[in-house]
């Protein structure tokens, strides 16, 4: 390894955004084209983690370390594990996929759409990358300012309350985080290394308030029920990238903090109020799918099918076995493309029709029959359909928790009927059907640029539906350590 | 037996002292078009006491006057943070001033006969210094504050801010009269070695203490004494506002070290003198931040930040440790900073005839002018402590300080707080992006606005890269200064 890769896969993106924004919005094609090279090349830097990666060993790899607030003995403390990596790749191929995306459709001050993009891509690689408490925090809450502005400033009519809330939501969840890690960077000694932390002996009661405290963090972010109200409105509110960056990635923070931070750190915490969160999880699933089922605005309804997918996601985790978490993770990738996939479909149709609303649709397939192709896959792929994405994490999750227990895999496994209710029945009245009005009547079928775009998913979804076991290898060994490290008792009886 | 005061120490003061008194006769001499002379002279003045505190911050001994006045580190990074805080306050208001009228030798007198009062605080280590410093700041403000004798929303902010000031100072007096009626003595280090000793009533100091808790408090502006604030920072003049909310908190910091820290600073008293700030520490971030909600007025909804803002200040100093008092100073700091700036965007914002006080003048600003909207973007997400900007590092190693000192419930107030306080700096963003200017004025600084007010954008930005630098300077000031 001749250079830091992971300095370079987080601030290239930051670099190439500040860059577009120098550019400036009178010169939109140059920040088009700048936006593009910088997204690719975020691609390119990160690939060699792919191929570097040794499957084999279990810890963090690529590591880096620098001084950063000497004084407080806080740390430039960098390295990945599979789960990142996945993320990491994941994030860098949907942030070209954006750029490409909003080519044409962001016409009003297209450097800084791009620009809060490529910084967002950059955070969130930072984000995925962090081993120091502190640098975590700081790029998990960065990620914020980007969304916000771009949920503010290209998003729908009711845009501004989204973004306010969005923010505040997610805000006030992190804020008590940042006590929790505060306070165990004192018992630490003064360190916020998360290895420092992983090592930490703590009494039960004290893993729980620092438990419960990433536990908003994170469950907010995620969404869990019930603080997932935030979701459907920014989801709604945002312009089409907006809503992919945020399905396909941000929402991945939540779980990914609970792997990183909250399950090592505080097992038996974690163990302890398992069952409260699988609860929480479990509602999502079924009660949420229940509600997205009801949604006339496709945007509203895919919203809720996250939150609905990413209760699978908790579930996983709190399972506590290496089948649940890896499917968890699985899932957490799959639904990174297919979220992702779906809501770049329905950009497509709102910027010929501009109806979010199913009711204004009706026999698309008549005049976007290619359109109209993928769009299915993805609506399976989007209610689990075995070969797809969807499927894989799915049935590892049900499977790990029909170990545990035959009612949880049962209330799990109702997300096949409700996931394919609703999104079927979306799919039946948008697409299927005489041609439902004039505008429908105009419409062309997609384009080269959004045929790309979608074929490039298209392609994710089938290969790792078809195919999962490179993710799988990549994962093991990451799943094990975690698993090694979230042991219950391990903490309380290093403390005697 | 020393016959001469070895003045090193005090140079810069002296210096100051000269040259004010330089400017103001030649000021007679000139005319209005000659006006700029005054300016740079002004300006040539900070320059020189920037040398000169540099220069006597490596001198060897700091204490001067028989012990009344001390150099040491803090004072002297907290002086050259006033001659900065001041210095750029200038360049924010000079056309502003000069569009109203204010461009006057009064002005640049009254602001360096301010700085001199805030440097005579830093250093004092007498309750009469102490006393002069303040006071010699405090006139000149109210002075300031009605310079434009024709407004009456200007006359009437100076009449309160003299009336309740003199009210506090009036209180400070008394408590330090029982000071010294309980340990015979001025000067601070003495007392506290007259308090450690034993040898002082207890019941006596407490009630000093109160007093001058009290007074304290009315000079930060922190709540229940808080009532000048928002009709000060409206009424006076912008530029006198940016005065008033920027250089004096360094020195008011100086003043809470001292008195409280160096001179009060006994086991016993330290336990009173918490639960006086928790108090008020809690009840500012808790008034200063709903009450900003609700407000219109931009320089009013600012003035309640102020007194969240010195909330959190007050955390800080209460949690009783070195690292307390680094972290408070820390936040002073890089609130003058913030403070700094925001205040110079209103006066950018202003022109001849209009005055952008209103949070609405700010909509649209991203249209307007994408990078003085990113500037006050970072600023506002510096006031609300989000990262990665260097506020939030201050409420960090405040946070920090407070739950190393056991009052982890504290913490969780001060976020609760500060998330509050979240919504209304976000409300400016969200009008600078979101929404459609309603002003469509060309935004045209002079030149050194324009580099100076984006310089403290960045500066904002880079600290909040590499917080350690500042951090480590405020840790080693303290350290070296409260053995």
């Amino acid at each position: 390894m001749s250079y830091p890769i992971l300095s370079v896969v987080i601030w290239l993106p930051i670099a190439a955004g500040l860059m577009v924004l120098a550019v400036g919005d009178r010169h939109a094609g140059a920040a088009r084209v700048i936006a593009l090279v910088g997204a690719i090349a975020g691609l390119l830097v990160a690939l060699p983690l792919w191929t570097q990666f040794d499957r084999m060993a279990s810890g963090f790899q690529f590591v880096e370390f620098a001084p950063w607030i000497a004084t407080f003995n806080v740390n430039y403390q960098l390295g990945i594990d599979g789960m990142s990596l996945l993320l990491i790749l994941l994030n860098c191929v949907t942030t070209v996929l954006v750029v490409i995306a909003g080519w044409e459709v962001i016409q009003s001050r297209v450097s800084q759409y791009m620009a809060a993009f490529l910084m967002l891509s950059g955070l969130m690689n930072g984000v995925f990358c962090a081993l120091d408490g502190l640098l975590f925090y700081v790029f998990f809450e960065a990620t914020l300012i980007p969304m916000f502005i771009v949920i503010g400033v290209w998003g729908g009519p009711n845009r501004v309350y989204a973004a306010v809330k969005f923010f505040l939501y997610t805000l006030a969840g992190s804020l008590l985080s940042l006590v929790a890690l505060i306070y165990l960077y004192i018992i630490a000694g003064g360190s916020f290394s998360l290895l420092d932390f992983y090592e930490l002996p703590l009494p039960l009661d004290a893993q729980i308030l620092v438990f419960l405290a990433f536990l908003v963090a994170f469950a907010v972010k995620v969404p869990m029920w019930p603080v997932h109200t935030w979701l459907p409105d920014a989801h709604v509110e945002a312009p089409t990238g907006g809503s992919v960056v945020l399905a396909a990635i941000m929402l991945k923070l939540g779980g990914y903090g609970f792997l990183r931070l909250s399950l090592p750190i505080v097992p038996d915490a974690s163990q302890a109020l398992a069952g409260f969160v699988i609860a929480l999880s479990l509602i999502a699933v079924v009660y949420i799918g229940l509600v997205a089922l009801v949604q006339s605005d496709m945007k509203k309804l895919i919203a809720y099918s996250s939150v609905s997918h990413m209760g699978f996601v908790t579930l996983g985790i709190f399972i506590f076995s290496a089948q649940g978490m890896e499917g968890a993770i699985l899932q957490m990738v799959s639904h990174g493309f297919v979220s992702g996939a779906l809501f770049l479909c329905v950009g497509v149709m709102y910027e010929r029709v501009h109806s979010r609303q199913i009711a204004d649709y009706g026999g698309v397939v008549n005049k976007m029959p290619v359109f109209a192709a993928l769009f299915m896959l993805f609506a399976m792929a989007n209610s689990g359909l075995p070969g797809t994405s969807g499927f894989v994490g799915e049935w590892l999750v049900i499977l790990a928790s029909m170990k545990v227990d035959f009612w949880i895999a049962a209330a799990a496994g109702s997300t096949l009927v409700f996931g394919a209710a609703y999104t079927l029945w979306m799919y039946k009245r948008v697409i299927f059907g005489a041609v439902a009005n004039p505008h429908v009547e105009e419409l062309a079928d997609i384009s080269k640029r959004e045929m790309f775009v979608l074929g490039v998913l298209a392609l994710a979804v089938l290969g790792m539906g078809l195919y999962p076991a490179p993710l799988g290898e990549v994962l093991h060994e990451s799943v094990n350590e975690i698993l090694r490290l979230a042991v219950p008792g391990r903490k309380l009886l290093m403390g005697m | 037996m020393q016959y001469i005061t070895p003045l090193a120490p005090a140079y810069a003061e002296v210096f100051l002292l000269c040259m004010v008194c330089v400017i103001l006769l030649l000021d007679l001499f000139l005319s209005d078009e000659q006006r700029g002379i005054t300016y740079a002279l002004t300006l040539a003045t900070l320059g020189g006491c920037f040398l000169l505190t540099g220069y006597s911050g490596s001198a060897g001994e700091p204490h001067t006057f028989s012990g009344m006045f001390v150099a040491d580190l803090m004072a002297n990074v907290l002086k050259l943070g006033i001659y900065i805080a001041v210095a750029m306050m200038l360049v924010y208001s000079q056309a502003y001033i000069r569009a109203r009228g204010m461009f006057r030798g009064e002005f640049f007198v009254l602001t360096l006969f301010a700085m001199l009062g805030m440097m005579v605080m830093a250093s004092a280590n007498h309750l009469l210094t102490l006393y002069l410093g303040l006071e010699l700041l405090s006139l000149s403000l109210y002075a300031m504050v009605a310079l434009q004798r024709d407004s009456a929303v200007a006359t009437e902010a100076a009449m309160k801010y003299f009336v309740l000031g003199a009210l506090a100072s009036g209180m400070l007096l008394y408590g330090m009269s029982m000071l010294y009626g309980a340990t015979g003595s001025l000067e601070l280090t003495r007392m506290a070695a007259v308090i450690d000793g034993g040898a002082a009533d207890n019941t006596l100091l407490v009630f000093a203490l109160v007093f001058i808790v009290a007074g304290l408090g009315f000079k930060l502006g922190a709540v229940p004494f808080h009532m000048w604030v928002p009709d000060v920072y409206q009424g006076a003049p912008t530029a006198v506002t940016l005065m008033i909310g920027s250089a004096p908190k360094l020195a008011a910091f100086a003043f809470v070290m001292r008195i409280l820290v160096s001179g009060l600073g006994a086991d016993f008293l330290v336990e009173q003198w918490q639960w006086m700030l928790i108090i008020m520490a809690v009840a500012s971030l808790a008034i200063g931040n709903v009450t900003a909600i609700a407000q219109t007025n931009l320089k009013r909804m600012l003035a309640y930040s102020t007194i969240s803002h010195m909330g959190f200040l007050l955390l800080g100093v209460l949690s009783g440790s070195n690292d307390g008092y680094a972290s408070a100073m820390f936040y002073v700091v890089v609130y003058v900073l913030m403070n700094l700036g925001t205040f110079g965007m209103i006066l950018l914002l202003s022109r001849a005839g209009f005055e952008a006080e209103n949070i609405d003048d700010f909509k649209g600003l991203n249209q307007r002018s994408p990078w003085y909207a990113f500037i006050m973007l970072l600023l506002m997400l510096s006031m609300a402590g989000v990262p990665p900007v260097v506020g939030f590092y201050a409420k960090l190693s405040v946070l920090w300080a407070v739950i190393d000192a056991g009052y982890l419930w504290l913490a969780v107030v001060a976020v609760l707080f500060s998330l509050i306080g979240a919504f209304y700096y976000l409300r400016i963003v969200k009008l600078m992006y979101f929404d459609a200017p309603l002003d469509e004025a060309p935004i045209a600084p002079d030149a050194g606005m324009r580099w100076v007010l984006s310089a403290n954008g960045i500066a904002i930005l880079l600290f909040g890269i590499l917080p350690g630098p500042l951090m480590t300077l405020c840790e080693y000031s303290i350290a070296l200064s409260l053995q």
